[in-house]
């Protein structure tokens, strides 16, 4: 099938694909220990690891547009700054 | 102890709802994500651009007006709405004859079409034929809401107060309704007065629903196109082009696929953010 006229392009391929690849992370995760790992973090909400991975995503999002708005290109800092967000929401929320 | 029943099959049967989101929703968003980081001047032809789009919306002026306007908007007739639906639902009987007849009273402009009141409030609110327009012009108060941007806002906020405050009333009802009489008997043995059963027991019963009603109504407000569109179309200027209105703008007026595609994403990224916050609300007070 020709997918050409839909004009998808390489880096978009690659967003996706780590958005599916967190996805299937995530199904082996709860596959090797089920339950979702609840836990009350500093938001004294319980979250389990699917919701924490929402806060990342989400909460990235919003780095790179607020480093894209503040900074400009290159992203690199807005990627490391995401990166740290990532594990911080892992570990304390 | 009985042992949990797996049913590998089940996966078939949600797998047509499955394809049918990816198909009408998933695919769609990745192609805006798509768009939002490519040029395109028509003929299929489409040229990369990187983040380009994303850095012309957030430091478009355009933009940060009509976000502006839209969260001006929201916060206007959240403020306005949410007192007011409680108040209606506070005066409205609990029991009798007239329930039935205030339900539906309630119910009906929740009923009319999006574009069928903002056509009707762009009748009622004309200065010359309009019922509203022509009593507030005869009052000696100058009125057009094509030309004066405040009568403008004022229009749309009470169009919509119209339209909506409704949905919190039979919400904030439903609250009401659902609180034991134990309370009211308890609160007058200890002769508590009308504020006093407000403040700690209708309001914290109707905490729940209330903050669905803050959602929808943040929710809906928030993507509001048709009745303003219909309404003042925007106007006068661009006093009253809220996010979607402005949206559709560029998409399809100056068909500026690339720049709309990221100005969605921006939008929808807002939308899911105030999602998750209300949900992490509501669950709280789930826990509560």
């Amino acid at each position: 099938m020709d997918f050409s006229w839909m004009a998808w392009t390489w880096p978009t391929l690659g967003f996706f694909s780590f958005i599916a690849l967190c996805l299937i992370a995530m199904m082996v995760w709860e596959w090797k220990d089920p339950g979702g790992g609840p836990r009350r973090g500093i938001l004294t909400l319980e979250t389990t690891r699917g919701d924490r991975l929402f806060i990342s995503l989400l909460g990235s999002a919003f780095i790179f547009l607020g480093w894209l708005w503040v900074m400009s290109t290159p992203l690199w800092g807005g990627l490391a700054l995401s990166l740290l967000w990532i594990v911080f929401v892992f570990r304390y929320v | 102890m009985a042992s949990k029943t797996e049913n590998q099959k089940a996966w078939l049967f949600v797998l047509p709802v499955v394809l049918l989101v990816a198909f009408n929703a998933l695919i769609p968003l990745m192609t805006v994500v798509n768009y939002s980081v490519q040029e395109t001047f028509g003929d299929n032809v489409f040229f990369w651009e990187g983040v380009k789009w994303y850095e012309q919306v957030l430091n478009s002026e355009r933009f940060h007006d009509s976000l502006l306007r839209q969260l001006a908007f929201t916060g206007t007739i959240l403020i306005i709405e949410i007192p007011l639906g409680i108040a209606i639902a506070l005066t409205m009987p609990r029991k009798g004859p007239w329930v039935p007849v205030c339900l539906v009273l309630m119910a009906l402009p929740l009923l009319i079409p999006w574009n069928v009141v903002g056509a009707m409030w762009n009748i009622f609110a004309l200065p010359d034929i309009g019922l509203l327009g022509r009593t507030i012009n005869a009052l000696g108060i100058e009125y057009n809401f094509t030309q004066q941007p405040v009568a403008a806002w004022m229009t749309t906020v009470l169009m919509d107060v119209w339209h909506w405050t409704s949905l919190v009333v039979l919400l904030a009802y439903a609250g009401l309704c659902a609180i034991p009489d134990a309370y009211y008997q308890a609160a007058k043995i200890d002769g508590a007065g009308s504020w006093a059963v407000f403040r700690y027991i209708q309001l914290p019963k109707m905490k729940r629903v209330l903050t669905i009603a803050i959602l929808l109504r943040f929710m809906d407000s928030f993507m509001i196109y048709t009745e303003p569109f219909v309404l003042t179309g925007g106007g006068p200027g661009n006093t009253t082009t809220f996010l979607s209105i402005d949206l559709v703008k560029v998409a399809l007026g100056q068909f500026d696929l690339g720049p709309a595609a990221a100005m969605s994403l921006i939008y929808f990224l807002i939308v899911l953010l105030v999602c998750w916050v209300f949900y992490t609300l509501m669950m709280r007070n789930e826990e509560v």
